[in-house]
C-alpha cells in the first residue's frame, strides 16, 4: 500500500471537529453523508453507519466506539484535511466524548428537528462548551412530517444563547444542505493552534486491539510530528515503545509517511493490550516528555453484576472469553468471586446499564457464551472480639465475602460496610424525587448547592452495596436521564449487618444466604420468598418457604401440595410419550438438589438470583 | 389384541391432538381394503394364537360404514382364532348414531359401544367444539343401552374452563341418570396446537385451577363409588363387573396390534422368529399409510424393540394405573429373575412412599392407595429411578 504524505496540509488547512448529538438524533447519518460528500466513501445506497463496525452497533443503531475519519475536500481552490471524530452518543460514555472532545476544536450539534433538544443534548453541549469548542448547530430530519425547526431553534437560542440564523437545517437522510455544514466547518471552525516545531505531544482518544497488528491507537497531535522508528513513552504507564506504523482512517487504515501536530490518525506501536493505550493518555518522545494532556482518569465502573458460567463446566471458555472481550474494552473491571449455588465466576463492573447489557451481547455473538448476572458481593467487614476467632483469623479484623464466613454477632464488637460519595447534578425539578431514592437508600445527605439558575448538585454518602445493582438507571429514569452520577470511595462505616437465611420447611437453603442491613432485610427475604415460590415445583407436601434472621422469620410464602398429578388418559399411542416425559422426569430428579425433603431443581436458585433485567 | 384405527372425523373438536383428518371425501373403499391387508400381515406376523379383544378406535369409527368393520372383523378370524364372547367394540359419536346404523354394526360383529358423550350441557359442548346436542347426546346412548345392555360405556370430560364445581356435581348426576354400566370420565388436559389450548393461553378462557381440578376428581370418584361403580382405572369406572377387556390388555402390557393410520402397537413377531416385544407406529397420513400398505402389505413406520427395563417400565407405569396395580405373577411373567419384592420391597423409594400413605406392596402385588392413585405422576419418577437401579 502506497503511504500518503500529510506534509501537504499546513496547520491552517486541518479542521478537526465531532459531531454530537442526543440520541438517535442523526449523528450517523450525518457522518454518512460528510463521508460520501467529501468522496471518502463512493455514494450508494448501502452507506448507513458506515463508521459502526461492531455488529452489536449496527444492530442497535449505537454507536458504542468512537471512531474516526479523515476527509478531503475542496473549498474556494483551498485543499482541506477535516477530521471527523465520530463520538459514542450514550450517557454511559461520556468520559469517551470528553476524551474525543479535546481532540477538536470544534464541533456539529444536531438537534431532531421534532424531539428538539434532549438530556443528551444537554450533557453533551455542556461539555463542548466547556471545553470552549465551537459550536455549529444544525437541525435534523426536517423531511420528516412533525419536523419543527422554528421552534426547535427557539429552543437552542434560550438554552444554549446561540443566535437563531446560526442555525443550518438539514435533512443528513436525504442529504439537503449537509454541504452547507461542510462549509460552516471550515468557516466557523478555527484551525488547531499547534506546531510541528514542537516536541511530540499525542492524545490517545480511544484504541481498539487487531489480534495481528496488537493495539491501534487513535491519536491526535497536539504538537511535533511523528513516523515509523521512532521511540515514544506513554505517560500513563510510563512504557516504551517503538512506532511500527502511523496513519489516517478513511475510515479504514490508510498508512501515511508521518502525521504532523493538528492531524488525527492512528499508530501501532507494539501494544499488546488496549490498556497499554488508555483513552485520555499522552504520548510523547522518548527523552522528550512534555506536560501531559489533563483530563485523563481511569474508567470508574457505575454498575456490577456478578457473572457466572452456566455451567461449571464452561469456566474456562468463559474465562478466555471474558479476556479477549476485555481486550478491547478497557473500561470494564473484572474481580474474580464465587458462589456456593453458581460456582466460580466474576465480579465486572461497568459504565452503565447498556455497557453491561452490549458486553454481555458481545459475549453472546462473538463468543457464543450464555451466562448467568446475578446481584453482586460487596466486601463487608467485621471487627472481631472472639478470642477464638482472632487467633483463626490471625487478625482482628476479617473481610467478609461469602455469607458462610459471617461471624455472629456475639463475637463481634462492629460489622463494617464499604461506603461511596456521590455527586449527582441534576436540573432542579427532579430534586425532589432524587432526594426520595437516596433516602431510601440509606443514604446520608452532605451537601447541596446550585451551580447555576437551573441545575443544582447533591453530594451524599452511600454504603456501596445500595447503588451497586440498580442506583444509576433508577437515578437516569426519574430524571429523565438529565441527572449525572459520580463517586469515590469513602472508606467504611459502622453498619448494622445481619445474615438472612432462607429456609425449606426449616431447612436453611445454603446458596441463598445474604448478608444484607437489618433494615432492607424485610423486603429482600420477602422477594426472594416469592420468586422461590415460583421456581419450585409443587410436591406431595406443603412447602413452607421462609427468610429468617437467626431464628426470628420475616417473611413467608407456603407452597401447597399437589392433590391430583395423573394424567388423564394413557392408551395405545400416548404411552410412548408418556414414558418419554416420565423417564426425562425421573432423570431430572437425579439432578434435582434435596434440601430436607423438598426437591429443588438446580436452575431454581440460578432463576431467584439472576439480576432482573427487564427494565 | 387388534385396534384397527379409522382416522377421518366429520370435524375437529377444540380440545382434539389426536392423528385424524377431516376431509371432503373418503375413498372407503381403498381404506377398507388396506385395513384387511394390514391386519391380516400383522396377525400372520405375530403368530397371535387367538385374540380377546377388538378395539375399533380414530377419528370417528361410527363415520365407518358396518360393512368396513364387518371385514376387518373377518380378516382378523381368519387369521386367527377369534372366539365367539371376544369384547369387540367401537366408538361413536352421538351424531353418526342412529338406530339402524349401531343395528348395522352390531350385525357386523360388534357387542359393545363407547360413546363419546363428553357432556350433557350444551354450552360446554360448543365450547368443546362438539357436533351434538345434550338432547342427541341422550338420545345415542339410549339407543345404544338398547342394542348394546351393559355393554355401552359414555365419555365425560370434567374442568372445562369455567366450569364451577356445582356444575360439575349436576353434571354427574345427569350422567348418572343416563349410562349403562361403564364411564370413562377424563380431566381435559388442554394439548399445545390445539384451539381450545390457545384460546386459553390468549385469555379468551380462563384455565382450571390446580385445586379445581382436585376437587372435581374426588367428587367423581366418591359420587360414582357410592352408586356401586368400581374405580378401575384412574379414569375408567364400572358396575356389575362391566370392565374394558381390551383396555385392560393396555395396562396390563398385553400385546395388542396397531392397525391403520398412526395407529400403535405392542407385540412379538413370532412369525420372523423373533422373541422380544416391539413398540410400533404405523404411518400416520392416510394416503401414505395406504400406499405402503399396498405395496409391503402394512404401512409400519417404526418399530423399536423394547429393552427389559422399557418393558418393565411400561408395565409400573401403566399398572400402577388400575387398581388392582401389578400382581406378583404378572410382573413374574416379564422378569422371572427379579421380582417386584427385589426391586420395591427393600429400602428405597417404594417404601418410603409406603410410609406416607401413597403405595402398598403386599402379597397381592404393588399398587396404589385411594390418595396415591391421585397422585400417581409425582411417585411414577422415583419408582422409575429405583426399578433402573436394581
Amino acid at each position: 500500500q502506497e503511504k500518503l504524505d500529510m506534509s501537504t496540509y499546513p496547520v491552517e488547512s486541518i479542521r478537526n471537529f465531532s459531531i454530537i448529538a442526543h440520541v438517535d438524533h442523526g449523528k450517523s447519518t450525518l457522518a454518512d453523508r460528510l463521508l460520501e460528500i467529501t468522496g471518502t466513501i463512493s455514494k450508494t445506497d448501502r452507506n448507513k453507519q458506515v463508521l459502526d463496525k461492531l455488529q452489536v452497533e449496527r444492530e442497535r443503531g449505537i454507536t458504542v466506539k468512537a471512531q474516526s475519519a479523515s476527509l478531503f475536500y475542496n473549498h474556494e481552490g483551498i485543499n482541506y484535511l477535516l477530521n471527523l471524530i465520530d463520538t459514542p452518543g450514550h450517557v454511559d460514555f461520556s468520559y469517551e466524548v470528553s476524551r474525543s472532545l479535546s481532540a477538536c476544536q470544534g464541533v456539529i450539534l444536531v438537534v431532531d428537528a421534532n424531539e428538539g433538544i434532549q438530556a443528551q443534548t444537554v450533557a453533551n453541549f455542556y461539555l463542548a462548551f466547556e471545553a470552549q469548542l465551537s459550536i455549529i448547530p444544525v437541525i435534523n430530519k426536517i423531511d420528516l412530517k412533525n419536523a419543527d425547526p422554528e421552534r426547535v431553534e427557539k429552543q437552542i437560542e434560550k438554552l444554549f444563547d446561540i443566535p437563531t440564523d446560526e442555525c443550518i437545517r438539514i435533512s443528513a437522510k436525504q442529504g439537503t444542505n449537509v454541504e452547507k455544514v461542510l462549509q460552516k466547518v471550515i468557516e466557523k471552525i478555527p484551525p488547531p493552534q499547534c506546531n510541528t516545531a514542537d516536541p511530540l505531544k499525542a492524545l490517545v482518544f480511544d484504541s481498539t486491539f487487531d489480534h495481528y497488528r496488537g493495539v491501534i491507537a487513535n491519536i491526535a497531535l497536539f504538537g511535533g510530528e511523528i513516523a515509523k522508528g521512532q521511540k515514544i513513552v506513554s505517560a500513563h504507564t510510563k512504557r516504551r515503545y517503538e512506532v511500527n506504523e502511523v496513519g489516517i482512517l478513511t475510515p479504514n487504515e490508510q498508512p501515511t509517511h508521518k502525521l504532523y501536530a493538528g492531524q488525527v490518525g492512528y499508530l501501532i506501536a507494539g501494544m499488546k493490550e488496549v490498556t497499554e493505550a488508555q483513552i485520555g493518555d499522552t504520548l510523547f518522545l522518548y527523552k522528550q516528555p512534555v506536560e501531559p494532556l489533563p483530563g485523563f482518569k481511569s474508567a470508574k465502573p457505575m454498575v456490577f453484576a456478578g457473572m457466572y458460567p452456566i455451567d461449571q463446566t464452561e469456566y474456562n471458555n468463559l474465562k478466555s472469553a471474558l479476556e479477549r472481550l476485555t481486550l478491547n474494552d478497557s473500561s470494564v473491571t473484572v474481580h474474580r468471586d464465587s458462589s456456593l449455588a453458581l460456582g466460580a465466576g466474576w465480579r465486572l463492573g461497568f459504565l452503565g446499564l447498556l455497557h453491561m447489557e452490549v458486553f454481555n451481547q458481545r459475549l453472546e455473538q462473538e463468543y457464543n457464551m450464555s451466562v448467568i448476572l446475578t446481584a453482586p458481593t460487596v466486601p463487608y467487614k467485621a471487627v472481631l472480639s472472639s478470642a477464638k476467632l482472632i487467633k483463626e483469623y490471625g487478625k482482628d479484623q476479617i473481610t467478609i465475602i461469602n455469607p458462610a464466613q459471617f461471624p455472629d454477632k456475639l463475637s463481634v464488637s462492629e460489622y463494617l460496610e464499604p461506603t461511596v460519595f456521590g455527586t449527582i447534578v441534576t436540573p432542579h425539578e427532579y430534586i425532589g424525587k432524587i432526594i426520595t431514592l437516596c433516602q431510601d437508600r440509606r443514604a446520608v445527605q452532605k451537601d447541596m448547592l446550585y451551580i447555576d439558575e437551573n441545575r443544582v448538585m447533591l453530594k451524599y454518602l452511600f454504603p456501596l452495596n445500595e447503588i451497586v445493582v440498580d442506583f444509576y438507571d433508577a437515578l437516569k429514569s426519574l430524571s429523565s436521564g438529565y441527572a449525572s452520577f459520580d463517586y469515590e470511595d469513602a472508606g467504611y462505616q459502622s453498619a448494622d449487618l445481619i445474615k438472612m437465611d432462607i429456609l425449606l420447611n426449616g431447612n436453611p437453603v445454603e446458596e441463598l444466604a445474604t448478608i444484607i442491613h437489618r433494615d432492607k432485610a424485610h423486603a429482600a427475604g420477602k422477594l426472594l420468598c416469592e420468586r422461590l415460590k415460583e421456581t419450585i415445583p409443587r410436591q406431595l407436601f406443603e412447602i413452607a418457604i421462609q427468610a429468617a434472621i437467626g431464628k426470628k422469620i420475616i417473611a413467608r410464602e407456603t407452597l401447597k401440595a399437589y392433590r391430583k398429578n395423573v394424567v388423564a388418559k394413557c392408551y395405545g399411542g400416548d404411552i410412548t410419550r408418556r414414558m418419554k416425559l416420565l423417564k426425562r422426569q425421573a432423570e431430572g430428579k437425579r439432578l434435582m438438589r434435596k434440601i430436607g425433603n423438598v426437591e429443588v431443581p438446580r436452575d431454581a436458585f440460578i432463576r431467584v438470583l439472576k439480576r432482573e433485567t427487564d427494565k | 389384541a387388534p385396534c384397527p384405527q379409522w382416522p377421518y372425523c366429520r370435524k375437529r373438536c377444540s380440545y382434539c391432538s389426536f392423528n385424524t383428518y377431516v376431509v371432503p371425501a373418503v375413498n372407503e373403499a381403498a381404506l377398507r381394503a388396506c385395513l384387511v391387508r394390514e391386519a391380516q400381515t400383522l396377525l400372520h406376523l405375530s403368530q397371535v394364537h387367538s385374540v380377546t379383544s377388538v378395539f375399533f378406535g380414530g377419528g370417528t369409527p361410527s363415520l365407518a360404514s358396518p360393512c368396513t368393520v364387518a371385514a376387518v372383523l373377518e380378516a382378523v378370524a381368519g387369521a386367527t382364532h377369534l372366539p365367539a364372547g371376544a369384547e369387540v367394540t367401537l366408538e361413536a359419536n352421538p351424531s353418526s348414531t342412529s338406530t339402524s346404523r349401531l343395528a348395522g354394526f352390531r350385525a357386523a360383529g360388534v357387542n359393545r359401544v363407547s360413546i363419546g358423550v363428553q357432556s350433557l350441557d350444551d354450552t360446554e359442548l360448543r365450547m368443546l367444539g362438539r357436533e351434538h346436542t345434550a338432547a342427541e347426546a341422550r338420545k345415542a346412548v339410549e339407543v345404544a343401552r338398547g342394542l348394546f345392555p351393559g355393554r355401552t360405556s359414555i365419555d365425560l370430560l370434567f374442568g372445562l374452563p369455567r366450569q364451577s364445581q356445582d356444575a360439575w356435581a349436576k353434571r354427574l348426576e345427569a350422567a348418572l341418570r343416563l349410562c349403562d354400566d361403564h364411564i370413562s370420565l377424563y380431566q381435559l388436559t388442554l394439548e399445545q396446537g390445539t384451539a381450545l389450548a390457545g384460546q386459553v393461553r390468549g385469555g379468551a378462557l380462563p384455565a382450571p385451577s390446580q385445586d379445581l381440578l382436585a376437587d372435581m376428581y374426588q367428587t367423581a370418584r366418591t359420587v360414582l363409588v357410592a352408586a356401586s361403580f368400581r374405580h378401575y382405572e384412574v379414569s375408567n369406572f364400572a358396575r356389575k363387573g362391566a370392565l374394558s377387556t381390551h383396555n385392560l390388555s393396555y395396562w396390563q402390557a398385553d400385546q395388542y396390534i396397531g392397525v391403520g393410520p398412526g395407529a400403535h402397537g405392542r407385540f412379538m413377531l413370532r412369525g420372523e422368529g423373533g422373541c422380544s416385544r416391539e413398540a410400533r407406529v404405523q404411518t400416520l397420513e392416510p394416503v401414505a399409510w395406504m400406499q405402503e400398505v399396498q405395496k409391503h402389505g402394512h404401512g409400519t413406520r417404526s418399530r423399536v424393540v423394547l429393552s427389559l427395563l422399557e418393558q418393565l417400565e411400561e408395565l409400573l407405569t401403566l399398572g400402577l394405573r388400575t387398581d388392582e396395580g401389578i400382581t406378583h405373577e404378572r410382573w413374574g411373567h416379564f422378569s422371572p429373575q427379579l421380582s417386584l419384592q427385589a426391586v420395591f420391597g427393600e429400602q428405597g423409594e417404594a417404601r418410603v412412599l409406603q410410609q406416607e400413605g401413597w403405595l402398598v406392596l403386599d402379597s397381592g402385588g404393588l399398587r396404589c392407595t385411594w390418595a396415591g392413585l391421585a397422585v400417581l405422576d409425582s411417585l411414577l419418577p422415583d419408582l422409575l429411578r429405583q426399578l433402573q437401579r436394581a
